[in-house]
């Protein structure tokens, strides 16, 4: 019988030939990240060791990854607090592989992870993120668990108890029309499966549309796969990922291009033409709220977010700057970019993408969360109305429940940021 | 008997079982003031502990979907509630079955805030209504962990069984 990618990846971290939808397999993880909420994971962990007699101890201090984005720099004593215990926590422990808030190593953990090589085709990735889904676009199975869930990886090194998650085949073809890109793609897809349709499942993507595009829109695609409730989204490796590997992640190979077998079985399937695809939009408060854009242009907006671990990277930002050269943002309108990492944010600043984005009337913010999870940096007021490149438009998600947040691709947030109003990109010359 | 102390519809995310603003809060014991802040009546029922240990929150499909934030689980853990719900995010109610949060699928369930319910193993009773509801049992490898009072017992058990 046949097996799907995240099948092989799971029999192979479990010891076992094969693996049928459904079995309870423990998988060796190969790689296990935490942001802020290490500080949750660490209580978590002390308490496994309670009454054991053991000092608490990570079982490979090489594969624990931890990455501050959230909260930096840091908005209040409290966080502040327990960014500290996690130092102390990551020199006590021996953890090599910690990105603090420094210009030089920093960013959001889902940009992180890929551009530092810490993610190979084939692995088993744990993230106490829901975003976590965001590697699979480097063909490894990587999935959003709880602190708890951490607590106990850190002891065993392996996630216990998961249940084979069956799949969805995705399968994208035509070409990408101007103005329209991988962002337009999943929040049509997600409009298209709902909030919930693909609980419990993964979304392999397979296409000529999917093998046409970059590492950074196969990681905008898989970043939101779990907004129709995915586990994970994943890409089989390629060409382009092996690439990216070599010439962005700085590692070299050979890597293992996992690929489901030709019989492999799989829940739905699913085939989306890119060809026909206008820019999308989510309106508030669900994700899967996705219209056209024609059906919401003319929207007032106050805020627009050019950023994220969906959107910040470095060819996002350069679109933006593209279709804002020599432009102004409309006066009553604020523009907040932060790019997705540090690396980043300094070949924008060398390339001279920053500068143009700052003449337009953009405030550059550092890379990291931002205003994404309504935390610090970019809240908005009462009856406001945000349109943003992030991942989430729930109610209260920029910090105020009385306000708006739309979701939409960085063309389109920078063709509206000119006229004020949600702007269709392929009108703005 | 248990009664419904609050009713939410469907796709309920993390963000209004519990706002990212207080994220920096993560001890359990702290967490309850801040759960469903941005409902202000079932908030402060939490925060002032006005709510009886066992009392049922009712909610549709993909209740905690969003963000894999523990404390959507452990604000509600905290006050003993329960939740009843038409279908769970996957990793809310990993996050529940970790902490001990019970949880009950019940795809069909009817029930307004007041009611009574009855909550057995394999059904939800509305004593109100009269009216009977299947439930799901939980994922098969989830029972083990719940069996054992949640995912620290059971992991120091395994740690403990390791050389």
């Amino acid at each position: 019988m046949g097996m799907t990618v995240v099948q092989k990846i799971l029999a192979g971290a479990s010891g076992r030939r094969d693996v049928l939808v459904g079995d309870v397999v423990e998988p060796r993880v190969d790689i296990a990240m935490s942001h802020e909420n290490a500080a949750l994971v660490i209580n978590q962990f002390n308490e496994v060791f309670k009454e054991t007699g053991r000092a608490p101890e990570v079982w490979d201090p090489s594969k624990i990854v931890i990455i501050f984005d959230h909260r930096v720099p840091a908005e209040s004593a409290k966080t502040a607090t327990n960014q500290k215990k996690i130092r102390d926590f990551v020199r006590k422990q021996g953890i090599p592989n910690f990105h603090d808030v420094r210009g030089d190593e920093g960013g959001i953990c889902h940009q992180v992870l890929p551009e530092n090589g810490y993610i190979r085709p084939g692995s088993v990735v744990v993230g106490t993120d829901s975003h976590t889904t965001s590697h699979g676009a480097l063909g490894a199975f990587s999935f959003g668990i709880g602190a708890t869930e951490m607590a106990a990886v850190w002891t065993l090194g392996r996630v216990l108890n998961v249940e084979v998650p069956g799949t969805i085949r995705v399968t994208v073809g035509g070409r990408f029309p101007e103005g329209v890109g991988p962002k337009d793609l999943i929040l049509y897809l997600i409009g298209k499966l709902t909030a919930e349709g693909a609980n419990y499942r993964v979304i392999e993507f397979h296409g000529d549309a999917i093998r046409s595009l970059p590492m950074s829109g196969r990681i905008t695609i898989c970043n939101m796969t779990v907004e129709a409730g995915a586990t994970s989204g994943i890409v089989p490796a390629d060409e382009e990922t092996e690439r990216y590997l070599r010439e962005e992640a700085g590692l070299s190979g050979p890597f293992d291009r996992v690929a489901p077998d030709r019989d492999a079985s799989y829940a739905e399937e699913v085939a989306v033409d890119v060809g026909a695809l206008a820019p999308q939009v989510a309106c508030p408060h669900t994700v899967d709220h996705v219209k056209p854009i024609q059906e919401v242009a003319g929207t007032k907006v106050d805020q627009i977010v050019i950023g994220s671990c969906t959107n910040g990277r470095f060819d996002d930002l350069e679109t933006a700057a593209r279709i804002l050269r020599g432009k102004k943002i409309a006066k009553g309108v604020r523009m907040l970019v932060f790019p997705a990492s540090w690396r980043i944010y300094k070949r924008a600043l060398k390339e001279g993408i920053l500068e143009s984005l700052v003449d337009s009337g953009a405030v550059i913010v550092n890379p990291g969360c931002g205003c994404c999870l309504g935390v610090h940096q970019g809240a908005l007021g009462d009856g406001e109305v945000a349109l943003s490149t992030t991942n989430r438009n729930f109610k209260g998600r920029m910090g105020n429940p009385n306000a708006e947040v739309y979701l939409c691709s960085p063309a389109t947030a920078a063709a509206s940021s000119v006229t004020g109003a949600i702007t269709d990109p392929r009108k703005v010359g | 008997m248990a009664k419904v102390v609050f009713k939410i519809g469907d796709d309920v995310s993390t963000d209004t079982i519990y706002p990212g603003r207080f994220m920096a809060t993560v001890l359990p014991s702290e967490t309850p003031q801040h759960a469903f802040a941005d409902f202000p009546e079932i908030n402060r029922m939490i925060r002032e502990k006005k709510i009886e240990p066992g009392s049922v929150i009712v909610a549709g499909q993909n209740f905690g979907c969003g963000s894999s934030r523990e404390q959507a689980a452990s604000c509600l853990k905290g006050p003993d509630l329960v939740v009843v719900a038409r279908g769970f995010a996957r990793i809310f109610l990993q996050n529940s079955i970790n902490l001990g949060l019970r949880t009950v699928i019940c795809p069909e369930i009817e029930a307004s805030e007041g009611d009574e319910l009855e909550i057995g193993l394999d059904s939800v009773t509305n004593r109100t209504t009269g009216k009977t509801y299947a439930v799901h049992p939980l994922p098969k490898a989830r029972q083990a962990i719940v069996d054992a009072g949640g995912l620290i017992p059971y992991t120091r058990k395994l740690l403990l069984e390791k050389k």
